[in-house]
């Protein structure tokens, strides 16, 4: 499976992650929300950010359902889905991940005719990833 | 791009292309160098006039090689432009804009590129940029087309759209190449039952939305007005142009800004038809990019063929065929004739202007040309 690999601006997202946490960079100054993070804040164009806990609530805003050809350890468990979240806190935050059965669970672990865009989902962590369940 | 001293300034007097299939023996260089030089002969230029060229920054064949293999003369403009499939407009727009300038006066923006036998760029997972990867990819999003295909359902879902929609944009493709010897699905039809029983690559998204994965080489030769009235071939020339990178656009992974279905042909179209005479009800015939079947109509209505939210339903009634409201993709585009990162698109678009496609509009004057959407893009308005 790939791993992220992470640059300055996105590595404490991957930090907090491996503790169980979500949180989102927020601008330092004007605190305006924005993913993916960047260095600056293109409302204010301050450099200062902080990282804001969020609630892990969201809903399902699209999702796909990949068949092969696809990397080896993907092509294993597909078909599988890959959702986009948009976070109860702001709609315009929107994290790509898979909704599953549990932490740890599978790719495959949630049949996709059981997924609809606007479905309640909850964020649960497992070796460093979120994931998602639904709520 | 277009303004005071851009529009019909320039035009393009030369077309060439190799043979398109899944394998082809040569390597990219020399497809390359066939393409460019079948261009020029079109033109009848000498390759030691060129003093300009432009390509994409995936192309492997770098403007040294090129230029020291066919003989081009001193060279003093040459640019390449990024994302993919977006630059493909934007290499000739490059050019014409350096030659209206002044900076140069014959130019070649070609393409080459081994797509069909050679490797999956997604397969390589050495090369990908931390980001936005690192927000996609562990996460089995993988592919361009798992990409689009989240977006797609997205539009599906907000809009209405539905897969008869992108069934009618395969189909519509499929049937222009059927009329097209050098497409590589000249003697392949399409059905109806093929495409909604054929095997999903990213659902929604099907194998028949997806383009070609194709080997072959085009290029063209872009000069000056008033050089081009003595070139061999009638003129086509460069109306306006345009590229296009919206405020706070990701790429095909758009996901993160507050209208994600508002991609770079919105941005593109806004400038093309400011600085054009024409409007989108004068098109006679469009060459929309079309990696993916969805992209049609998100590009309709980018460019002002429909409103936001109708591209699906102006693929009804047959109005991407011959005949149609407005005809696109009449070499059979990435979906059926190749897919060479659009390149084939432009080229088309000169057949249709100078009467010569296999599936001509008759009295076709303009033609709407776009590059990849869903990624920063460009804009091309011919016009004979």
């Amino acid at each position: 499976m790939l791993i992220p690999v992470t640059d300055t601006a996105g590595a404490p997202f991957w930090e907090y992650a491996d503790r169980g946490e979500l949180r989102v960079q927020a601008c330092g100054d004007c605190g305006v929300l924005r993913f993916p993070p960047r260095p600056c804040c293109p409302h204010c164009q301050s450099f200062a950010s902080e990282w804001r806990p969020v609630s892990g609530r969201g809903r399902v805003w699209s999702f796909v359902v990949p068949h092969p050809p696809l990397l080896p350890d993907y092509a294993e468990q597909a078909p599988y889905n890959v959702v986009v979240v948009e976070l109860a806190e702001d709609p315009g935050i929107r994290l790509v991940g898979n909704l599953v059965s549990g932490p740890g669970a599978r790719l495959d672990s949630v049949d996709p005719a059981r997924i609809r865009i606007g479905a309640r989902v909850q964020a649960v962590f497992s070796g460093g990833l979120p994931q998602w369940v639904l709520a | 791009m277009a303004g005071p001293g851009f529009k019909d300034a320039t035009a393009v007097v030369g077309i060439g292309q190799t043979a398109f299939a899944k394998h082809l023996p040569e390597d990219e260089r020399t497809l390359a160098c066939r393409a460019v030089l079948a261009a020029l002969d079109d033109a009848g230029i000498a390759p030691g006039e060129v003093d300009a060229v432009a390509s994409y920054t995936m192309e492997e064949t770098d403007e040294v090689e090129l230029a020291k293999a066919v003989g081009f003369g001193d060279l003093t403009f040459f640019s390449k432009v990024g994302y993919g499939g977006g630059g493909s407009c934007a290499t000739v727009a490059h050019l014409a804009a350096a030659i209206a300038a002044g900076q140069a006066t014959v130019g070649v923006a070609w393409r080459s590129r081994k797509r069909g036998s050679g490797p999956r760029p997604w397969t390589n997972t050495a090369v990908q940029l931390p980001t936005p990867a690192q927000w996609t990819r562990p996460f089995g999003l993988l592919r361009p087309a798992d990409e689009i295909a989240m977006l797609t359902r997205r539009y599906m879902h907000e809009y209405g759209v539905t897969r008869d929609h992108l069934f009618n944009v395969a189909l519509a493709c499929r049937n222009r190449a059927n009329q097209n010897p050098a497409a590589v699905m000249y003697e392949r039809p399409l059905t109806r039952e093929m495409y909604m029983t054929s095997r999903w690559i990213s659902e929604p998204l099907c194998l028949y939305d997806n383009c070609l994965e194709t080997d072959g080489a085009l290029a063209c030769v872009i000069v000056g007005r008033e050089r081009a009235r003595d070139c061999a071939r009638q003129p086509v020339y460069v109306h306006a142009a345009a590229q296009g990178l919206p405020a706070q656009h990701h790429g095909m992974v758009n996901y993160w800004n507050d209208d994600p279905l508002t991609g770079p042909a919105w941005t593109a179209a806004r400038h093309l038809w400011k600085h054009a005479d024409i409007t989108p009800d004068d098109v006679d015939v469009a060459q929309i990019y079309d990696a993916f079947t969805a992209l049609i109509p998100l590009s309709l209505e980018g460019y002002g063929f429909c409103a936001r939210g109708e591209g699906g339903a102006f693929t009804e009634q047959g109005a991407l065929e011959t005949g149609g409201r407005l005809p696109v993709n009449t070499g059979g585009g990435g979906l059926s004739e190749a897919y060479v990162h659009g390149f084939n698109l432009i080229n088309e678009g000169v057949k249709q202007l100078r009467g010569t496609s296999t599936a001509q509009v008759p009295g076709a004057a303009t033609c709407l040309v776009t590059a990849g959407e869903g990624v920063p893009t460009s804009a091309l308005l011919l016009r004979s």
